[in-house]
């Protein structure tokens, strides 16, 4: 006989961990699969967060998830370190399989996902990822001490990457593919006031060089068609995220950009009982603290959803 | 947590991995990498339950910046399995344990 739960959550970014919180406030005994080696989500691979509200100085990413992993627990959400690798969403009663080949049943599933790194696509990345090709400049800066680099990308997540690699390189190009940054303007003062940072316009990646370690990146000149490359140890991958919806992309009702679609002023996806927050549906906010925002509406349209059901049931 | 996986430094190197009779899978890793923090459990798992096949040890890369320069590491975590010191494997960032049981087969089996 096998217990039948009232919500499972998919994912422990920010929105994860929040549904968690107040689902298991709400006494729904939540389920958490917070992944196997994902737990905390995007934040995780982050250094200082400044702009949480609550954090007068700010807050790691890694301390604000391990935070809100702990709240969560505290209030008796059932955290699993696991991944899920397939889920059964329609009808009455869902299924949710885990890697170790766990089936669980459950009545409601919030889905919170987020997002993954979007990768160049040229030859050379694969081959050299993990030699010279990072997607994670926190994790992999300490290990270009005193080298040149080169961050592709122009949001907040490249030049808050290129500022944070001007602590171990002696120089950081930033590579965008057009002539301005979309970043928010209080982190490209700080990186034009950077005097390890310099800027190249206009440009796009054809190839990764290098056999066994990256030496260098290919690049083409978007105006006119030239080509050059940059003697560079290191390559930062950061031009955005793509949804992670492998699971439920046969299921659930997506967008053209791959995001969950949910009811207007909702999180409720096409699928009864099926709700979902963060980055998987976000493709225009994409903060820690939107996250959470949706995160708690999941949880409370959760509850509101299972309450009305077992009424009427 | 139990701590099955042993401690490497630079002093401690040649003698632990270079000398040892068995594999050794090498966790390179720092206390500010999240997705070390997220494989280091599962490392410590697969140290208990295959210590008769394999050793597994930890180098903080912080401090022992010879060993990871010997090694070549530019992205943690990075595990290298040794086998009479040489790198005969090199898996490169946090992987699930039904991964990590796939990648490391050849030395567990």
């Amino acid at each position: 006989m096998t217990d039948i739960h009232d919500v499972i959550i998919i994912g422990s970014g920010p929105s994860g961990y929040t549904a968690a919180i107040y689902a298991a406030r709400a006494q729904l005994n939540p389920i958490v699969f917070e992944g196997a080696v994902t737990m905390g989500g995007a934040l995780m691979n982050t250094t200082e967060v400044e702009n949480f509200p609550g954090f007068t100085d700010g807050i790691m990413g890694p301390d604000l998830m391990m935070n809100m992993r702990a709240q969560a627990e505290r209030f008796g959400a059932n955290l699993i370190t696991d991944d899920v690798v397939s889920v059964e969403l329609e009808g009455e009663i869902k299924k949710v399989t885990d890697g170790t080949g766990n089936t669980l049943k459950t009545r409601s599933v919030i889905l919170a996902m987020g997002s993954a790194f979007r990768e160049l696509g040229v030859p050379g990345e694969k081959r050299l990822s993990g030699h010279g090709v990072s997607w994670c400049a926190t994790c992999d800066g300490f290990f270009f001490k005193g080298q040149t680099v080169a961050v592709i990308g122009g949001g907040d997540s490249a030049v808050e990457e290129a500022t944070f690699l001007t602590k171990f390189a002696d120089k950081v190009y930033l590579v965008h593919r057009r002539d301005q940054l979309r970043a928010s303007r209080a982190m490209i003062a700080r990186a034009e006031a950077d005097p390890k940072i310099e800027f190249v316009w206009n440009s796009e990646p054809l190839e990764v060089l290098g056999e066994t370690k990256a030496t260098g990146i290919r690049l083409r000149n978007t105006v006119d068609g030239t080509e050059n490359v940059l003697d560079v140890t290191g390559v930062f991958v950061a031009i955005g995220h793509h949804p992670r919806n492998e699971l439920v992309k046969s299921t659930i009702d997506l967008d053209a950009g791959g995001y969950v679609k949910v009811d207007c002023g909702s999180t409720a996806t096409n699928v009864d009982g099926v709700f979902a927050c963060g980055d998987l549906v976000d493709h225009s906010y994409r903060q820690a603290i939107t996250a959470a925002g949706t995160g708690c509406s999941a949880a409370l349209d959760a509850e509101r959803w299972l309450t009305h059901h077992k009424e009427t049931a | 947590m139990s701590e099955n996986a042993i401690v490497i430094t630079d002093a401690t190197f040649d003698e632990l991995v270079n000398k040892s009779d068995k594999p050794v899978v090498v966790d390179f890793w720092a206390p500010w990498c999240g997705p070390c923090r997220a494989v280091a459990p599962i490392l410590d798992e697969l140290a208990g339950e295959y210590a008769e096949k394999i050793t597994v040890g930890k180098v903080n890369a912080d401090e022992n910046v010879e060993s990871v320069t010997a090694a070549g590491v530019v992205s943690i975590p990075t595990m290298n399995v040794y086998l009479n010191g040489v790198i005969v494997k090199s898996i490169v960032g946090a992987k699930p344990k039904p991964v990590l049981l796939e990648e490391l087969a050849a030395f567990i089996k």
